[in-house]
């Protein structure tokens, strides 16, 4: 591991004891927050006795699907806008403000369209990752050198070659970055609707929890929650050095 | 991206909204007004919001709940991401971090902000800050650690002062970015103060929707969802705006 | 294969204005699977005050490595290094003026402010801030984008903005890394011209690296060769012009012999530069 991983490594557990100790001394009221050795028991004891395991499946599946589609469908019409650029400059201020509209309002709507299913709620994870990945599609194709199209032209490749051999390859250090977003916004649109709106899934397990006052289970799920956010987001950083580092673009 | 006559500009957006409209209307058509209001009832339905004084109180809160969220993601996330960004060590240590926290789902933070800060405006302005700080300081990192090498070793030619660098050359060189962060930075920023309201607060638009998803008033959320939309979209173009002249200032051919 | 220190004409080396005692640069390796880049050095080299030396090598050899030692931007993996007396120890010294290989100039700034830069930050007034802008601008064959940004300029004109951004502070010692690389023949020439009589005006020191053999046979005094990676001084050819010259020497019989000479020393050279990259 590099320098800077254990450094991260004995900070994160540095903060985790200090709020272990925190809480054990008192200086934290055990009503607002729990030791974290008690979440981690508390998950543990959750997940061995399978009650959440219907929860975890449910959310995770959501999740993966909202994920999957957000990357294949925001780098499709990706593609797609980035070769119209009238569209893409009318569609522009859309795209830029798209963020700060908060679509479960439209969960009613989409459950008039898809029926009481699984399925409103992956689409809503779905909006909110497709336009990160379109952003980041857009932005990749934007920076994909003249000279390597050039080059392209000369080796006189047709427009599917062109985009599988030369664009894909040259806008994937961005593509990365929307699949990176593709997953987060997957996380949080569907844990968020879950939230706000479901009857089931860890989203709503959390609220269910806080509702009854059940501190440890509530804090025992956000762990789990934390705790699979980052190691997604591990694995994508794996990938992702390795390429950025094949490419001497690491510093 | 220039070069295009500014009324094909602005009818091609104008177009592309008018389709949005139809197809809105159309959807609204096809499943019936339980479900979706349609744009004439929408609109008529904002209007009457826009005029009544219990919106104005709502509006009035929900912007002070921003203004102050805002203030401390923008400048919070500034100062955090450019000390990261000056620092490598700690960069690195810091962004996996951050990119981590940027992805949890940050609304299964909110009990533990209600425990923290109680119900009220310190809550709502909490929850907004915590959802604009990190892209903020994200992207202000990334800005300030991609600026090319030569600039710097300039500066130091130059012998410049660690804040002569600093003002003249680190901030115009990073600011095209910063500037598209606080972009970010602000509809994150207003989702999350909504969000807040949503649950934390009796006051402001977020508990207008909450409240009418609770009533099951269709027209009502359509309206202050409409309305939100409208703010929303008349600042991010502004900075857009602001975004689009620096960037184009600054690309190179 | 000398590694001598070769003093410029008529200087004992305790009086040179810059100087190099056995520099070498080592760069670390990326990550565990790389080896350590030894490249530069041990390298030997006196600048005498008033002179200018051009360096020839090629690719890869070293060259911008010297300079930004020189430059004080990096630090010697050993040696030393010294300016006007005194120890460069990782922060470039006073009176030292760098042009970059790579296209330096901001494009947040007009050409008119990316050239006042420096001045502005040196406290110079705006009256004479001005004068010696426009000047630069001038000779250069700027004045007419004053006030573009440098994204609406060429490659060539982007480095003349460099150019003049750096003269214009009138440095002791100019320190330039393939200034007119991006800049076609005629124009070189004529550049090479304002060089002269800027380094005749000013007294300044000039190290110049090039990579082409007629432009530093035309300008120096001394033309340093290098070897391939690890980057040595293998010749040192001092060309015997007189102080007043200009562009037109490349028709004197004597220029011919010079590049011949340099030709000789850098050809095994950067065969052996090309043979080791593949
Ligand atoms: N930051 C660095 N890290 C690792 N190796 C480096 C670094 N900078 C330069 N090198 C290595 O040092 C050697 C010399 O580089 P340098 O830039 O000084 O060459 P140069 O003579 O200026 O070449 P050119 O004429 O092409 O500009 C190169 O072989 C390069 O691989
Ligand atoms: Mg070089």
């Amino acid at each position: 591991m590099t320098r800077a991983g254990w450094i991260r490594v004995a900070l994160v557990a540095g903060a985790v004891a200090a709020l272990e100790l925190a809480t054990r001394a008192g200086w934290i009221d055990p009503h607002t927050i729990i030791p974290p050795s008690a979440m981690a028991a508390a998950l543990a004891g959750l997940v061995v006795s399978g009650a959440i395991l219907p929860d975890i499946a449910k959310t995770l599946s959501n999740v993966a699907a909202a994920f999957v589609l957000s990357v294949a469908g925001g780098f499709l019409l990706g593609l797609v806008i980035h070769a119209a650029p009238r569209l893409r400059r009318a569609l522009d201020p859309l795209l830029a403000t798209y963020y700060a509209v908060p679509f479960f309002v439209f969960y009613p709507l989409l459950i008039v369209v898809f029926g009481m299913s699984d399925l409103p709620i992956i689409v809503i994870g779905f909006l909110f990752g497709v336009v990160a990945m379109i952003i980041a599609t857009l932005n990749g194709l934007d920076r994909v050198p003249r000279v390597a199209l050039k080059v392209a032209r000369l080796a006189r490749m047709d427009a599917v070659s062109t985009a599988l051999v030369i664009k894909f390859p040259a806008a994937t250090p961005y593509l990365f970055t929307g699949i990176k977003l593709a997953v987060a916004y997957s996380f949080i649109g569907v844990i968020a609707s879950e939230f706000i709106l479901s009857g089931a899934g860890l989203g709503y397990a959390i609220a269910y929890a806080y509702n009854n006052f059940d501190n440890p289970r509530m804090y025992a799920l956000m762990l789990f929650i934390l705790v699979s956010v980052t190691a997604v987001n591990m694995v994508l950083h794996t990938l992702e050095q390795r390429m950025l580092r094949r490419r001497g673009l690491v510093r | 991206m220039t070069g295009a006559p500014a009324w094909q500009r602005y009818g091609d957006s104008v177009a592309l909204l008018a389709g949005l409209v139809l197809l809105w209307w159309l959807l609204a058509l096809w499943a019936g007004e339980e479900a979706l209001t349609g744009p004439a009832e929408t609109l008529a339905r904002a209007r009457e919001l826009a005029g009544s004084r219990r919106f104005h109180a709502h509006v009035a809160e929900s912007l002070a709940a921003l203004g102050y969220a805002l203030l401390l993601a923008a400048l919070g996330g500034l100062a955090l991401g450019t000390w990261l960004g000056v620092r490598p060590l700690a960069g690195q240590v810091a962004e996996p971090i951050l990119v981590a926290l940027y992805a949890l789902p940050k609304i299964t933070l909110y009990p533990v902000i209600l425990l923290i800060f109680g119900l009220g405006l310190p809550a709502k302005v909490a929850f907004g800050a915590i959802h604009g700080v990190i892209p903020v300081t994200i992207f202000t990192l990334n800005a300030v650690r991609t600026i090319r090498p030569v600039y710097l070793k300039v500066a130091r030619t130059l012998r410049l002062t660690p804040w002569q660098a600093f003002r003249t050359v680190w901030l115009p060189a990073a600011l095209p970015e910063i500037v598209s962060g606080q972009r970010v930075g602000f509809a994150l920023t207003l989702l999350g103060v909504l969000i807040g309201e949503m649950f934390a607060s009796q006051r402001g638009i977020g508990f207008v929707i909450i409240n009418a998803i609770g009533l099951n008033d269709v027209p009502t959320i359509m309206a202050a969802a409409f309305l939100l939309a409208v703010f929303a979209a008349t600042v991010s173009a502004i900075l857009l705006k602001i975004d689009r002249a620096l960037h184009r200032r600054t690309a190179r051919a | 294969m000398t590694l001598a220190a070769v003093a410029g004409p008529g200087l004992r080396a305790g009086e040179a204005h810059a100087a190099l005692r056995g520099v070498t640069r080592i760069f670390p390796p990326a990550d565990r699977r790389q080896a350590p880049v030894h490249a530069l050095g041990p390298v030997d080299l006196d600048l005498a005050h008033g002179e200018f030396l051009a360096v020839v090598g090629p690719s890869g050899c070293g060259k911008s490595t010297l300079l930004e030692i020189l430059a004080g931007l990096s630090a010697p993996t050993g040696g030393t290094v010294t300016f006007e007396g005194a120890a460069v120890q990782g922060s470039p010294p006073d009176g030292v003026g760098v042009v970059f290989q790579e296209d330096a100039s901001f494009p947040w700034l007009t050409v008119w402010d990316n050239v006042a830069f420096g001045l502005r930050r040196a406290g110079v007034d705006a009256a004479e801030t001005a004068r010696r802008v426009d000047h630069a601008l001038g000779f250069m064959g700027l004045t007419g984008f004053a006030r573009a940004y440098p994204a609406q300029l060429s490659g060539g004109m982007r480095q003349r903005v460099c150019i003049a951004r750096t003269l214009v502070l009138e440095p002791r010692l100019i320190l330039l890394d393939e200034p007119f690389g991006a800049l076609d023949q005629q124009t070189r020439l004529l550049m090479g011209d304002e060089l002269l009589r800027l380094w005749r005006d000013t007294g300044a020191t000039i190290l110049l690296i090039t990579h082409a053999l007629d432009e530093a046979a035309m300008l120096s005094d001394r033309i340093g060769v290098m070897s391939a990676r690890p980057g040595r001084f293998i010749d040192m050819v001092a060309t015997g012009w007189p102080r007043e010259r200009d562009s037109t020497i490349v028709a004197d019989a004597a220029f011919g012999e010079v590049t011949a000479r340099l030709w000789s020393s850098l050809r095994a050279e950067s065969l052996k530069a090309l043979g080791g990259e593949r």
